[in-house]
């Protein structure tokens, strides 16, 4: 008799884990979804404010024809790419673009002085800004659903209902690479 | 992170429970010396009862009570859309769900303070003051910090405790100035002359829990501040990935020797930077409820990257203590997203600048709108203002509404 009492208690201390870690698993990627959507409204702003601010630059800045090309070149590319990787490769590009036009207008004092401009120029970087934030939160999301699927016991879960790991977000851009860490 | 926030709560239950027993002890003393039939149970449930109402109105209403306190005004996006921003930035960077409504104080010292009961129902306010003095960088440090109270449950947690150290404070002052004006009380049951020495004992036991009660729950909630202010620093910092960004908006807050009108001893701990101990020598250190200024600054300065575990190591560097700020499962080099590189290195506005730029901002709040004439001058339009043109005072130019 008490084997079996100890069996049915084993089994649904072992079921009511299993339940536990699925639902975990169940939320952590949710919230990958949830950044990922973060990232892309982020990257949809981005794509419309670049036309308002090329419309704006364009009559200041005649010697910048081809950093004006290229940003809306990359723009349509980055709005076609689909899939995470290819994604942040053309957004990293268009990314560079856009940090040249912020070097480019230094030489346009008239252009520093539009009230228009710089209202863009702040919706811009604030963008900027937010789609690596964004970033930064995703892949710290990542990175944790990632390791709930490799240890030991959510991998069986993870394995039974095919959670599968999640791509990291990652923009080559060699302003935001980090500042080496220094040990003393 | 997340883990963070629980190791938080589990310390916080531990101080919760710590000065809930000394609220009880403080309930039983008083009530076994005025009805010792009741054996003390009666003065539980009355000191219960007293913090139970306090907390349930701070609860609810406390971040409205906090915002009128500091006559601070709700604004739309457009009064100030760089704040607008770096608030929707830090949103992002710490996941919160919703995001904070925003609130500028009429006031020119430059300070801050989030309120709120949880991420859902958060509110950031500022002063016009800082908002002008600052740059981009420098704000954004500064809300980060704001962000990490909410993100940390720093509010409620705060507002919950100060309200039980109030409620600790408000039955020990009741009890002690009882004693005062009746000379001990004892004439109420002089006959039970049986219960007259138990009585006596009793007595004193009340009388020395109503003075190091009040005393020990203070240096408690004290500690468990300054303790809390750091760890908003630190997972500010991790927010915004950019020390030197709070670092200096910290300097230019202590630096700027104006008071606030509107903060008050029950709000001041609230802000960012206490509001009144501008200038004077800061308050002796295990009574105040925000660690040193300077102190804060030089830690900021010696992180080497931007994670808990470089704050951890600048705070032991700086402090020359071992003592841990962050709960142990927040220290992982992994965590650490790196320092980013200054986005904003403009100069410093003069400050005259400041000061029309402070009153600017606070007109725009009121509702006043501008108009900039080709003469130079730049006209104030008061809100309540009814004609459809108004003539410029200096070249005579008709602009119309």
């Amino acid at each position: 008799m008490t084997t079996l009492y100890v069996t049915i208690a084993i089994i649904a201390i072992v079921f009511i884990g299993f339940v536990g870690i699925y639902n975990a698993l169940v939320r952590l990627r949710n919230q990958v979804k949830n950044g990922w959507s973060q990232i892309d409204v982020q990257l949809k702003r981005r794509h419309d404010l670049i036309p308002n601010l090329i419309e704006t630059v364009k009559g200041y800045m005649t010697h910048e024809r081809e950093t004006l090309e290229n940003i809306t070149a990359y723009r349509s590319k980055a709005m076609s790419a689909s899939g995470i990787g290819e994604k942040a490769q053309a957004e990293g590009l268009l990314g560079g673009a856009l940090g040249q036009l912020q070097v480019a207008v230094e030489a346009y004092p008239d252009l520093k002085a539009n009230q228009n401009f710089l209202s863009l120029q702040e919706e811009l970087s604030s963008t900027e800004n937010k789609i690596s934030f964004a970033r930064q939160s995703y892949n710290d999301q990542v990175l944790f659903f990632n390791n709930k699927i490799q240890m030991f016991p959510s991998n069986i879960v993870a394995g039974m209902f095919s959670f599968k790991e999640e791509e990291f977000f990652e923009i080559e851009d060699p302003a935001e690479k980090a500042v080496p860490k220094v040990k003393f | 992170m997340w883990e963070l926030i629980r190791a938080n709560r589990r310390r916080s239950v531990l101080l919760f429970m710590f000065m809930g027993i000394g609220l009880i002890l403080l309930g039983a003393a008083i009530g076994y010396y005025f009805n010792p039939a009741g054996m003390g149970i009666d003065g539980i449930i009355i000191a219960l009862l007293i913090w139970i109402i306090m907390s349930l109105i701070s609860y609810y209403n406390g971040a409205k009570i906090l915002l009128s306190a500091s006559k601070a005004k709700k604004v739309s996006p457009d009064v100030h859309p760089q704040l607008y921003n770096i608030v929707e930035e830090m949103k992002i960077a710490a996941n919160l769900p919703a995001m904070p409504e925003i609130y500028i104080i009429n006031e020119e010292a430059p300070n801050a303070f989030a309120a709120g009961r949880d991420p859902q129902h958060a509110v950031v306010a500022v002063t016009a003051g800082l908002l002008t003095r600052l740059n981009r960088d420098e704000l954004q440090g500064v809300i980060a910090h704001e962000m990490a109270h909410i993100y940390n449950r720093d509010i409620r947690f705060m507002t919950l405790a100060g309200v039980m150290l109030g409620s600790i404070v408000l039955i020990s002052e009741i009890f002690l100035r009882g004693m005062l004006y009746t000379g001990g009380g004892a004439r109420y049951r002089s006959s039970g002359s049986k219960g007259g020495q138990g009585q006596a004992i009793m007595m004193i036991i009340a009388l020395v829990l109503a003075i190091l009660v009040p005393i020990f729950a203070g240096l408690l909630y004290y500690a468990i501040s300054r303790k809390r202010e750091y760890l908003a620093d630190a997972t500010g910092v991790r927010f915004s990935r950019y020390p030197e960004g709070l670092a200096s908006a910290l300097e230019k807050i202590s630096g700027t020797k104006i008071e606030m009108k509107t903060a008050n001893k029950v709000t001041a701990p609230m802000y960012i930077s206490l509001p009144f101990q501008k200038g004077k020598k800061a308050a002796a250190g295990l009574r105040s409820t925000h660690p040193p200024i300077q102190e804060r600054i030089r830690i900021l300065r010696s992180m080497q990257g931007a994670g808990f575990l470089s704050y951890q190591e600048a705070y032991n560097e700086v402090k020359g203590s071992g003592a841990h700020i962050i709960p142990g499962s927040g220290l992982k080099e992994t965590d650490d997203p790196g320092i980013r590189k200054a986005f904003d290195s403009g100069d410093a506005p003069g400050l005259k600048t400041v000061k029309r730029n402070t009153g600017d901002l606070m007109m725009k709040m009121n509702g006043y709108t501008f108009i900039n004439c080709n003469c130079g001058l730049r006209i104030k339009v008061p809100p309540d203002y009814k004609k459809n043109t108004i003539i410029c005072t200096k070249c005579g130019t008709k602009h119309r509404l």
